[in-house]
Formats: structure tokens, C-alpha cells, sequence
């Protein structure tokens, strides 16, 4: 490990990840725009997502017996986003019909569960 | 510092820079924009890692398909003006500082672990070729694998009953 | 054995069962045969139960587990020893005979409370004769129980009266101040020797475990609960209110039940007893003062049953007189011949209150021999018993229980000896102005007297004929040698207590003397009683130290005045202070509460994502923290 260009430590990319969570975060309790939280949202998985794939390059693939290790998390990702695009299809279809009804894409207004 | 080293720290300031962008646009298509640089970075960051599947897929779906959704959205409802009443000040202050508490905490609790003294291999293994995966996908996970087109299926249903009304 | 040993109790509780259930459907005629049959089943069975007895064959006879927990076991367990069969025989024989006498006296009751009246008076049986037949403490605490419950619904039988009612209430609470100290001592019994069977605890070897202290305690305990149960100071109040049930009733709990059980608790617990010297003074006090006081209050009296409601008062003193002085035999003794002769004077004077037309008060009457001839004869009977006239029962169980106290102290036999002689006095007062001098009624109550049916009249003659022989199965030992017979066939239950007491010899000849003082002393008073109220009855109120007796001491005032009035005080402060104030105060401040911080958490909930996500932003921070913290 720490052997030559081909590694860079794992802490580097677990603190750019939560760099990334957190600006997700903060998007989400700053923002009024409901397509803009949404996009927040998007940021934060994608944040996770490099986590996933970080981390799934930490064993040492010098070994032949572990040439494949690390592809379940890498599958795990590839189902993240498999996810994503269904949250993300029936999610702007909701914020569609929200705008249909009360003409506005601000959250503050969906503080009721009714309508 | 070699040539891995120099393109890390690039994507990750181009990707800390493009996220802070889209939570601070006024305008919402800037916001998408953003995004979608920031999608290409942490792409970027998948190509280092050797997850070439994964990188392209990242482009495909999330930058190509979901963000020009998003525009679409955008674009129909005529939202791209900076319309958007500010929120209370005082709670995005709050926000702000929250979300700074949590990354402090988050990256102090880091500190003890074990797990942040390992390194992660770049540019080799075998694990992000297509190759491997497609094999891994379409063996062990081919349940969960269909299980998704399920998934996409009920979306698809769900987002046209919805849409329509 | 077995099977007679169970039936004995199980009969009067099948005929409380059925009058009980079916009252509404048996005529008056039935339910008088299964009351007084059952009740007549089980002293034929007592009979059959002494003869075996006699023979030598005590028993105890276990029938099922009632209570196992841990070392602690409690058989369903019946004793039967000499004591027991004594006990047996008065309760059912007296027992039946009053309950023939029933049938007549409450003959002009409907039905129905006919019927109710008999499953009491045998529930009041049944209860009675588990009271003295359990082989432990938790057997003889339920017929305790039992008895104070009957009491309390035969008092208030006429329950449409409110004094009535309020008479029954007042013997159950009396019963059960007693029944407390009762309770606490066997809880104290069951901790200290893990064991509540007779047969167990009462040993020389199981008792050495006890430390004096504890043994004390226990038996004041006991000696509480008899006071409450045997009507003694300070217990004493309910049983003159008692008068208030009907006169069989009246009999049946002075006579035959009840007021004994007390008696019998002792007796069954002498070597106990024996070995705390101080609660045997302390009983022997509390007797021969309660002997006294309900013999003076007797005195002026006016109410023929309370008259002889006092009198039961005092005879029992005498009786707690007994045990204190360690002559257990005569208190068994004296039960006995009390249970002759005062069953037979309340039920005399229930017949003449049957003849008077419920007239209860001796003023209004007079010159009543000429018209009830038998009632008259018994009364007379019973009188002369009661008094200690020589040759009369009375005079012999009397007389043994004067011996003891002289044994013990003199200063014990002259307060004895002057209850007695009031005994004689008021008795004979009663007497005299019943039956003697001129009618001082109205003229249809003249009219009406009459002599009762024989469903009265026998039960006066069967009980006048024990009044008068009952004696001679204790002939005392300076008359006649080994004459006491009840004395022999007792000696196994005392043999323990009288190794351990210490035995006072009287000589012959002061025996001779001391009996024949209180003989001529109480033939004197019978004499003087008789003169002076045949011919002048005092049919004024009293005055001044007679007032005080006629108000019997002022005890109930003082009873009221210094435990009731503060206990009603009391309630009053914690029904207006504490209850309005405090615990409503606890209860309102709870709801205010509630509310109060419903409505400061509302914002929480406020409806806007981003508020939720914030919150849940800081408990994410809160839990690292503080898992940062933890880990310190």
C-alpha cells in the first residue's frame, strides 16, 4: 500500500463525499424551490455513489484471486441509480402536478398533506 | 505528486465548486447546469478509480437522461426566472451552520476509525470493467437485476397516472 | 371419623344453601325442618363424635391442601380432641334448640324472610363450627370471620330500621378492630414460626423458639381479638346494641356461638398462655373489671334484654377471670353452664315478649306468673343458676372460677365476689318485677298474655332441666372425690399448661369457707331483690349515681366524643384540604400540564419539510456527539 501513483488514501475521498452530502444538505434546508431540494437530493446519492465505488477499490488487486473484488459495490451503485431514475421520474411528475394545482413549486406551501 | 494525484485534486475542487453553484443560483437552469458539471466531475473521479462502467453509465443516465428531465420540468413550467422567494434568513443561517456542524463532526469522527488508514487503488483491478460486471450482473444478480425493470415499469406507470391527472 | 368430622359443618351449611337459594319457593313449614334438621343431624353426629372421644380416639383429620406457598402449608385440617367435642355439644345442642324456639317465635314473618332467617341462623352455626373445629389458626380465622359477618346480618335482620342497622354495623366494626389485632398475630405466628397448626406450634419445644417478648405480643394480640370477639372492655359496646336482632338470635350469639369463640381461642391456645404470665393478669384484670362494670350497669337497667345483655357482659368477665387465673377448666366450665341457663333466660324472656306483644320494657309488666305458668317456672330456674344458688349449675362452674381467683389473689376474689352478688341482685330485680307484683301493662296486653305454644315452652323446659343438673359434671373436688369429670376428660388439653403454671393449693376447709360466705352472701341479695322488687318496683328514671348506671357508665358518649368526633374531624380536613387541594391539585396540575406542553411542542410539528430535515440534521449531530462523549 502507499506504493507509487496508483493509490491515494481512502480518507481523501470519504471527506470529499461528505463535502458533497453536506452541500446536499444545506441545499435542502435553504432552498424553497422544490425542484432545486429535488436536485439536492441528486447531489447527496451521487455522493454516495463515490463513496460506494471508493470504497470498493480499497483491497488490493494485486492478488489474481481478488481481481473481481469490489464489483458488488460497484453493482450496488449501478442499482443506486437504477433507483435514482424511477425516484426521479415519478418525483417530477408529482412537482408537475403541484404546480398544476397551486401554481408554485415552493415547499412552504405543501405543509398540509392535503389538497 | 504524479499525474493521479494532480487530475484527484482537480475533479475534487471542480466538484466541490460546481455543488456549491447549484445550491447557489438564483436561477434554477443555472442550478441544473451545475449539477450536471458536477456529475461529469464525480465521473471523472469514477475513470481514476478504474470504474469505467460506472463513469459512463454516470453520464448516461444522471447527467443525459435525469438533469435533461429536470430541464424539461424547468423549461415547461417556465420557472427559469429567478422567482423564488427568499427563505427567512435566519433559517438558512441555521442551515448553514448545521450543515457545517455536521461535516466537522462527520470528518472528526473519521479521525478515529481504522478504515480511513487503507488506500484505495487507482487505475488498476478489474472490478469496474464492463467485462465483469455484465458477468456479475447477469449470474449472481440477475434477480435483483429484473426485479429493477419491475421497479422502472411501476415508474413509468406512476409518472403517467400522475402526469396525466 | 373422617366422614362425621366433615358432615358435622357441611349439614348447616347445606340447609343455608337451600333456605338460603330456594327461599322464595319453601313454605315456613319446610324450611323450619331443614333449619333445625340439619342442625339436629349435626348434633347427633356430635354426640357420636364425643362418644368416640370419650374412648380415647382424638383425631385430626386433613381433608385438602388450602394454602401452599413456599414452607408455608395450611391443610383444610380438622381437630378433633375433648375441648372441641365440649364446644360441639353446646353449640349444636343449644344451638337446635333455639332454632326449634325460632320456628315458633318468628312464625308472623313472610316467608321468604322466614327462610332468610334460617339460612342465617345456620350460616351463623356453620361458621361456628369451623370456628372450633379447624386445626389451625386460618380455619378457626374464616368461622371467626364467618361469625362476625352472621352476627352483623342477624342483628340487622329487621333491616328496615335504621337503628337496627345501625346496631349491626356497629358489632361488625367492633368485631373487626378485634379481628385486626387477631389477623396480626397470625401473621406474626406464620413469620416468626413458619406454622399456624394447633399441633404444631402449641409444643413445649416449638414455643421455646419464641422470645418472651414475642410471645407476649402474640397473645395481647389474640387476647384483642377475644376482646373484640367476647364482647370485653374495651369490645364490650356492641353486644348490649345486639338486643336489637330478634330474641333467638339474641340467645343463639350469648349463648351457644360467638361470644365464646374468644373463650375458646384461649383455651385452645393455653399453653401459649401459660407461658406469658403478663398477658394472663393482664387478662385476668380486663375480666373481672368488665365483670363488674356490666354487672353495675345491670343494676338500673330498665330493658329486659338489655338486662340480660349486660349480664352476658359480665358472666363473660368471669369467664376471661378464669383464664387469666390459669383454671382453664372452669372457664370451659362456665361456658358450658351459661350457655344452659342464659339460653334458656333470653328465650323466657323472648316468651314474654312474645306475650306482651313485643313489649320489651320491665316496667310496663309485673304479676306475669299467673299467666304464663311454665315460662315462669324456667325463668325461675334459670334465675336461681345464674345467681349461684347451691345446687343450681351455676353455682358449681361459679364457684371453681371464685376458687381459682382466691388462689391467685384475694383482692381477685372480693371484685368476684361482688359481681356476683350483683349478679344475684339484678337478676333477681329482673325477675321480681317480671313476674311478680301487679300487671302494669294496658289492658289488651292484658288481655293478650297468654302461655307460649310448645314449640317455646319445650326448649324452656329442656334448657331449665340442664340449668339445673349441668353442674354436677364438675362436682368440686372439697364435695365430693373425684367427682369433676369434666376436669378428667379435659386433662389432656390442659396437661401441658398446668405443668408449666403454678399451682395455688386451697385447702379443703378454706374452700368449704369460701363457698359457704358467697352462698349465704348471694342467698342474702336473692332475698333482699325479692322483697323489694316484688312489691315496689322502681318504675321512676334514676338519679344520680343511678343515673350513671343507667346510662351505662356514659361509655358510649365517651367513645363517641374522643374516637369518633376527631376521626370524623379528621376526614373532614382531608375530604375539604387535602383531597380539593392536593390530590385534585395532582390531578389538574397532570392535565394543565399536558396541555400546556402539547401546546409548546406544536411548533414541532409544524408541517414544513425543511423543518423536519433541520431537526433531523441536529439529532444526527446530537447522536455523534454524544457518541464522541460515550466513548470517553
Amino acid at each position: 500500500m502507499g506504493e507509487s501513483e496508483g493509490a491515494m488514501p481512502i480518507n481523501y475521498y470519504i471527506v470529499l463525499a461528505l463535502a458533497l452530502f453536506t452541500i446536499g444538505i444545506v441545499g435542502v434546508l435553504t432552498r424553497r424551490n422544490a425542484i432545486i431540494v429535488f436536485m439536492c437530493i441528486e447531489l447527496m446519492l451521487n455522493s454516495v455513489n463515490l463513496l460506494l465505488v471508493a470504497f470498493s477499490k480499497m483491497q488490493p488487486a494485486k492478488d489474481a484471486a481478488l481481481t473481481v473484488a469490489g464489483t458488488d459495490g460497484q453493482l450496488f451503485v449501478f442499482f443506486i441509480m437504477v433507483v435514482a431514475a424511477a425516484e426521479v421520474s415519478v418525483g417530477l411528475a408529482i412537482i408537475v402536478m403541484m404546480y398544476r394545482n397551486i401554481h408554485s413549486v415552493d415547499i412552504n406551501f405543501l405543509n398540509r398533506l392535503k389538497h | 505528486m504524479g499525474i493521479t494525484q494532480i487530475l484527484f485534486w482537480i475533479l475534487t475542487v471542480a466538484a466541490l465548486f460546481s455543488a456549491i453553484m447549484v445550491i447557489s443560483s438564483k436561477n434554477p437552469v443555472h442550478s441544473v447546469l451545475w449539477l450536471v458539471a458536477a456529475f461529469f466531475t464525480i465521473s471523472g473521479h469514477y475513470i481514476l478509480l478504474n470504474a469505467q462502467f460506472l463513469a459512463i453509465v454516470n453520464i448516461i443516465v444522471y447527467a443525459g437522461a435525469i438533469m435533461v428531465l429536470f430541464l424539461f420540468v424547468i423549461m415547461l413550467m417556465n420557472l427559469n426566472k429567478s422567482t423564488e422567494p427568499l427563505k427567512n434568513r435566519w433559517l438558512q443561517i441555521v442551515g448553514i451552520v448545521s450543515g457545517g456542524c455536521l461535516l466537522l463532526v462527520l470528518v472528526a469522527a473519521l479521525k478515529n476509525t481504522e478504515v480511513s488508514k487503507n488506500m484505495a487503488e487507482m487505475g488498476t483491478g478489474e472490478a469496474g470493467l464492463i467485462k465483469t460486471l455484465g458477468r456479475e450482473l447477469f449470474t449472481t444478480f440477475v434477480v435483483p437485476f429484473e426485479i429493477s425493470s419491475i421497479l422502472f415499469l411501476s415508474a413509468m406507470v406512476g409518472a403517467v397516472v400522475i402526469g396525466k391527472k | 371419623m373422617k366422614i362425621e368430622l366433615i358432615l358435622i359443618p357441611l349439614l348447616p351449611l347445606v340447609g343455608f344453601l337451600l333456605n338460603g337459594l330456594l327461599r322464595n319457593y319453601l313454605s315456613k313449614g319446610l324450611v323450619g325442618i331443614i333449619g333445625s334438621g340439619s342442625i339436629l343431624g349435626s348434633f347427633i353426629l356430635s354426640v357420636i363424635v364425643f362418644m368416640q372421644i370419650k374412648a380415647g380416639n382424638t383425631a385430626i383429620v386433613e381433608y385438602f391442601n388450602f394454602i401452599k406457598a413456599g414452607s408455608l402449608h395450611i391443610p383444610f385440617a380438622f381437630q378433633a380432641d375433648q375441648l372441641t367435642s365440649i364446644f360441639l355439644l353446646i353449640i349444636t345442642g343449644v344451638g337446635f334448640l333455639i332454632h326449634v324456639y325460632s320456628t315458633s317465635y318468628m312464625h308472623e314473618e313472610e316467608p321468604h324472610h322466614f327462610a332468610r332467617y334460617f339460612a342465617y341462623l345456620n350460616l351463623f352455626v356453620f361458621s361456628m363450627l369451623l370456628l372450633v373445629m379447624g386445626a389451625n389458626f386460618v380455619i378457626m380465622f374464616i368461622g371467626w370471620e364467618g361469625v362476625g359477618l352472621c352476627s352483623y346480618l342477624l342483628i340487622g335482620y329487621w333491616f328496615k330500621n335504621k337503628d337496627y342497622t345501625k346496631a349491626a354495623s356497629k358489632a361488625f366494626i367492633m368485631n373487626r378492630i378485634g379481628d385486626l389485632a387477631f389477623l396480626i398475630a397470625l401473621f406474626m405466628l406464620i413469620s416468626k414460626l413458619g406454622s399456624v397448626t394447633f399441633s404444631e406450634i402449641f409444643t413445649t419445644e416449638a414455643l421455646a423458639k419464641l422470645s418472651g417478648f414475642d410471645i407476649t405480643v402474640i397473645t395481647t394480640l389474640l387476647f384483642v381479638g377475644a376482646t373484640g370477639k367476647s364482647a370485653q372492655i374495651p369490645l364490650y359496646t356492641w353486644l348490649p346494641d345486639a338486643m336489637a336482632g330478634p330474641t333467638p338470635v339474641s340467645a343463639l350469639i350469648h349463648a351457644a356461638t360467638m361470644v365464646t369463640a374468644g373463650i375458646y381461642m384461649i383455651a385452645r391456645s393455653n399453653l401459649m398462655y401459660s407461658m406469658a404470665p403478663g398477658t394472663l393478669n393482664c387478662i385476668a384484670i380486663i375480666g373481672v373489671a368488665t365483670a363488674l362494670l356490666a354487672a353495675s350497669i345491670a343494676l338500673k337497667q330498665n330493658d329486659i334484654k338489655k338486662v340480660l345483655a349486660y349480664s352476658t357482659v359480665s358472666q363473660l368477665g368471669y369467664m376471661f377471670l378464669a383464664l387469666g387465673t390459669g383454671a382453664y377448666v372452669a372457664a370451659v366450665f362456665h361456658v358450658m353452664t351459661h350457655a344452659f341457663f342464659k339460653a334458656l333466660l333470653f328465650l323466657g324472656s323472648g316468651s314474654v315478649i312474645h306475650a306482651m306483644g313485643g313489649e320489651q320494657d320491665m316496667r310496663k309488666m309485673g304479676g306475669l306468673s299467673k299467666y304464663m305458668k311454665i315460662t315462669n317456672i324456667t325463668f325461675l330456674l334459670g334465675c336461681l343458676a345464674i345467681a349461684g344458688i347451691p345446687g343450681f349449675s351455676g353455682f358449681f362452674s361459679k364457684d371453681e372460677i371464685l376458687a381459682g381467683a382466691f388462689a391467685t389473689s384475694p383482692v381477685l376474689y372480693a371484685l368476684g365476689l361482688i359481681g356476683a352478688l350483683m349478679t344475684a341482685f339484678y337478676m333477681f330485680r329482673l325477675y321480681a318485677t317480671t313476674f311478680k307484683g301487679r300487671f302494669r301493662g294496658t289492658h289488651e296486653q292484658e288481655h293478650h298474655l297468654h302461655e307460649s305454644p310448645a314449640a317455646i315452652t319445650i326448649p324452656l323446659i329442656v334448657l331449665a332441666i340442664l340449668s339445673v343438673i349441668g353442674g354436677y359434671i364438675g362436682i368440686p373436688e372439697f364435695l365430693m372425690h373425684g367427682a369433676h369429670s369434666l376436669k378428667e376428660f379435659l386433662q389432656p388439653v390442659f396437661a401441658q399448661s398446668y405443668a408449666i403454671l403454678p399451682t395455688h393449693e386451697v385447702s379443703h376447709s378454706t374452700e368449704w369457707m369460701l363457698t359457704g360466705i358467697s352462698s349465704l352472701l348471694i342467698i342474702i341479695m336473692v332475698v333482699l331483690a325479692w322483697t323489694r322488687f316484688s312489691k315496689k318496683p322502681d318504675i321512676e328514671d334514676a338519679k344520680g349515681f343511678g343515673k350513671l348506671l343507667q346510662d351505662k357508665w356514659y361509655v358510649d358518649e365517651i367513645y363517641h366524643s374522643i374516637i369518633i368526633k376527631p376521626l370524623n374531624a379528621i376526614s373532614a380536613f382531608f375530604n375539604n384540604v387535602f383531597e380539593k387541594n392536593i390530590i385534585d391539585g395532582i390531578v389538574n396540575g397532570v392535565g394543565r400540564l399536558v396541555n400546556y406542553g402539547g401546546r409548546q411542542l406544536r411548533w414541532l410539528q409544524s408541517g414544513q419539510t425543511g423543518a423536519y430535515i433541520l431537526m433531523m440534521v441536529v439529532s444526527v449531530l446530537l447522536v455523534f456527539v454524544l457518541q464522541f462523549f460515550m466513548r470517553k
